[in-house]
């Protein structure tokens, strides 16, 4: 089974699924889709080892480095929020993104600031994508007030209306009709903004799944619903949750764009994202795109993962993208290795900072409880406390109680 | 002042509120071409085109969150779900998502929507189409709930759900849409403040507390119990469920000294237990007699029209409600208090 997940992780991303992008050998074309938006499927083996190359690429040398450094912000910020719970400073569930760094930068450097984005829960990754300051991230995993959901979300709900970082969703699925509805905002007012909706390879077997894929194609909707392929779900691997395991195949029944690519190669998901947004923004088209990727811990900090083969564990870990793509900055010369440790010390210093800030950082205060209760003011709301009935004073109150 | 229908007055102002703030979408199954299984949408589609009267695939749960996303990005949505009983397929998008997106995110989001549906019973259709299940909403923190029984309440409710920056609930009732009633010009004065109860009729012997159909069918009994018995009964039309108006309930049984619940829904768990519980804890000195609660039966509704009827409250029940609570209180203390008569084992409070 262990082999089975990994085997499948394709790089679809040299396959376009339409619009071309870079076709390798290994990659062939398939007609998965009546409407004529091909899939595409390649052998694993031919990515993992060779990522996409950085010669030729049209980004600039500032750029290449800087998804490298937050590749690695993202896997720092993971470990420490790992410590820190084990300490106790974070509370909750608490799901890291150890492993999938490639697939979370790929994707959040394709979009542009006025895009959406809305997730799972696994997110802290994608927040840090978004720009957004880990110090206010820490801090809202600490459940304090400067914390980007002022400590009212949690690890499970951050959220940040600068950068259109529209939150995390702990219900599975919960997060994939908000996004389409966003989408159609979007096209309502005729916008050329796109809506990413992350998600986990289980979440494609709920209902909701299924709802928002053909609202979007029917509608027309600027949404791209990535899969984040980590092959389980908790203890559930895909070949067990899903019918069809070949999850950008499940676009089909809806006739949508689909491509999968190799979660590992940054600039693969990078490229795949990018001719999502592409078809968004043009074309309104929603994309299914299904990041083939790796967790390399738990389903959450707590979970010591007893349930997935040692040897598909072992085989992930070695495909760790983040020395993968620092060798591929090397090669091509535009760092050197003094460069990558400069980064890491950088990075380590940003994370440091971060969890200074959240432990000096106030609490929220008990009595700003009601704060937030309603967007918009109505009479005779309720904001007694347990115990109290001081919401009601107007007839009396805890006064009542004792009597006429 | 015009007299006009339900029915009208929800559709005269979804037209309005949609000729007034362009943002106003209007989304649903069957709503456009079809206008509406109940017709409140009838002519919108032609008026305001596909953009804005918006045909749902049959997805409640799709549709519904994709109204809350929608009005996260500044749409205002107003979506009918065909009947109540379908919303249990949405109920992860309105209680998990619309109800906590504000609160949870700090703030930084609103989620400013209506969600319209008619539900009750006595139409024959059976268990899982003569559903009341509003308490569920009523229950949830961050969502507006509003149970209009007139049609100048439905239209002044209406206005209000929609220009208000929280999710609404709008329960209408199928039985409702024919009932005519005065509807006050378009203007300032025919919004009504969400979150207020209204007394529907002015009354000192008791007060008979209730919302949606079972108002209507109150203020009808009131005056029967008025005309037959001399006695003068307060109507209090809760119409906002969640915030609930209980400085107007509590007030009310200070000044008549006793209370029955009458409702739709069932008893167990209900809106009239919320109601009982505040009079208790806010005006428990004040009461003569215990608070009656009148509810349907605690049965999926069957389908035989006589077994369906068994299972619903009717005025006659409210009538023998009043009549025992003023009895075990000693009758009406006015002009030496009244005789009511036949009253041992009538009531089913
Ligand atoms: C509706 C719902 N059912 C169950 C759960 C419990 N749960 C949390 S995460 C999870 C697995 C989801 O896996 P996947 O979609 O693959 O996402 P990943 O954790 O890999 O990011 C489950 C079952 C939940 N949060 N919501």
């Amino acid at each position: 089974m262990a082999s089975n997940g990994s085997a499948r992780s394709g790089s679809g991303g040299r396959a376009a699924a339409q619009g071309g992008g870079r076709t390798s050998t290994a990659s062939r074309k398939r007609n998965a889709e009546p409407n004529g938006h091909g899939s595409a499927e390649t052998d694993v083996a031919a990515t993992a080892q060779s990522p996409t190359s950085l010669r030729g690429r049209p980004e600039s040398r500032e750029q290449l480095i800087d998804f490298y450094r937050q590749m690695v912000l993202i896997r720092r910020f993971e470990e420490k929020t790992g410590e820190m719970y084990t300490r106790a400073k974070i509370g909750g569930y608490c799901h890291l993104n150890l492993g999938e760094e490639a697939t979370v930068v790929g994707v959040m450097s394709a979009l542009e600031p006025r895009d959406y984005v809305f997730t799972n829960y696994r997110e802290h990754g994608y927040i840090l994508g978004r720009g957004v300051d880990p110090n206010r991230v820490m801090a809202e995993l600490f459940g304090k007030e400067t914390g980007v959901s002022r400590g009212r979300g949690g690890s499970m709900h951050l959220f940040d209306a600068e950068a259109r970082f529209m939150g995390g969703y702990a219900i599975v699925g919960g997060q994939l009709p908000l996004a389409t509805g966003a989408a159609l905002t979007i096209a309502h007012k005729g916008l050329d903004e796109v809506v990413v909706c992350q998600m986990g390879d289980a979440t494609t077997n709920i209902g909701a799944w299924h709802e928002s894929l053909n609202i979007a194609q029917l509608w027309n909707l600027p949404v791209i619903f990535l899969i984040v392929n980590n092959q389980f779900g908790m203890g559930t691997s895909v070949e067990k949750g899903s019918a069809e395991p070949d999850l950008y195949k499940k676009a089909c029944a809806y006739r949508m764009r689909a491509e999968r690519v190799d979660g590992n190669d940054l600039l693969a998901v990078r490229d795949a994202t990018l001719r999502a947004v592409e078809a968004g923004r043009k074309d309104k088209a929603p994309t299914v795109l299904e990041a083939v990727s790796f967790r390399h811990r738990g389903h959450s900090v707590v979970d010591p993962d007893r349930y997935r083969p040692r040897e598909f564990v072992e085989k992930g870990r070695s495909h760790d993208p983040i020395p993968a793509y620092g060798r591929s900055l090397l090669d091509a010369g535009l760092l050197d290795e003094n460069g990558l440790k400069q980064i890491d010390d950088q990075v380590n210093r940003i994370v440091e900072a971060s969890v200074a800030f959240a432990d000096e950082s106030p609490e929220p205060e008990p009595k700003d409880l009601y704060v937030f209760d309603f967007a918009s003011e109505v009479p005779n709301i309720d904001r007694s406390l347990p115990g109290d009935h001081t919401g009601l004073a107007d007839i009396g109150g805890a006064a009542a109680l004792g009597g006429r | 002042m015009a007299i006009i229908t339900y029915r009208q007055a929800l559709h005269d102002t979804l037209r309005d509120e949609m000729l007034r703030d362009e943002n106003v979408v209007l989304m649903g199954e069957e709503i456009g071409v079809f206008e509406g299984s109940y017709k409140i949408t009838a002519g919108l589609l032609q008026e305001f085109g596909e953009k804005r009267v918006r045909d749902t695939p049959i997805a409640e749960e799709g549709f519904v969150g994709a109204a809350v996303g929608a009005a996260m990005l500044g749409l205002r949505p107003v979506v009918e779900i065909m009947t109540i009983n379908f919303i249990m397929l949405a109920i992860d998008q309105i209680v998990n998502h619309a109800a906590k997106i504000h609160y949870m995110f700090g703030g930084q989001s609103r989620v400013p929507m209506v969600i319209r549906t008619p539900g009750g019973g006595g139409q024959q259709l059976a268990a899982t189409h003569s559903q009341n299940p509003e308490v569920w909403f009523a229950h949830v923190p961050g969502l507006k709930v509003v149970a209009p029984s007139t049609p100048a309440d439905a239209r002044g409710l209406l206005k209000s759900a929609i220009r208000d920056d929280d999710p609404v609930i709008f329960l209408e009732n199928l039985a409702l849409y024919n009932t005519r009633g005065e509807v006050p010009e378009d203007g300032p004065d025919d919004v009504i403040p969400l979150g207020t109860a209204d007394i529907k009729r002015e009354g000192k012997d008791i007060s008979i507390i209730a919302y949606s159909r079972m108002a209507a069918v109150a203020v009808n009994v009131a005056e029967q119990l008025a005309n037959e018995y001399g006695i003068d009964a307060e109507v209090v039309d809760i119409r906002s469920l969640r915030p609930l108006d209980r400085t107007t309930i509590v007030n009310s049984v200070k000044k008549t000294n006793r209370a029955v619940v009458f409702e739709e829904d069932w008893r167990s768990y209900g809106v009239g237990a919320e109601v009982a519980a505040t009079i208790q804890e806010y005006a428990f000195d004040y009461l003569d007699a215990p608070v009656r609660r009148i509810a349907a039966a605690e049965v999926a509704l069957p389908y035989s029209k006589v077994m369906e009827l068994s299972a619903l409250p009717t005025a006659q029940h409210l009538v023998d409600a009043v009549r025992a609570t003023l009895a075990a209180s000693g009758g009406a203390r006015r002009n030496g208090g009244i005789v009511i008569p036949g009253l041992a084992g009538v009531a089913r409070g």
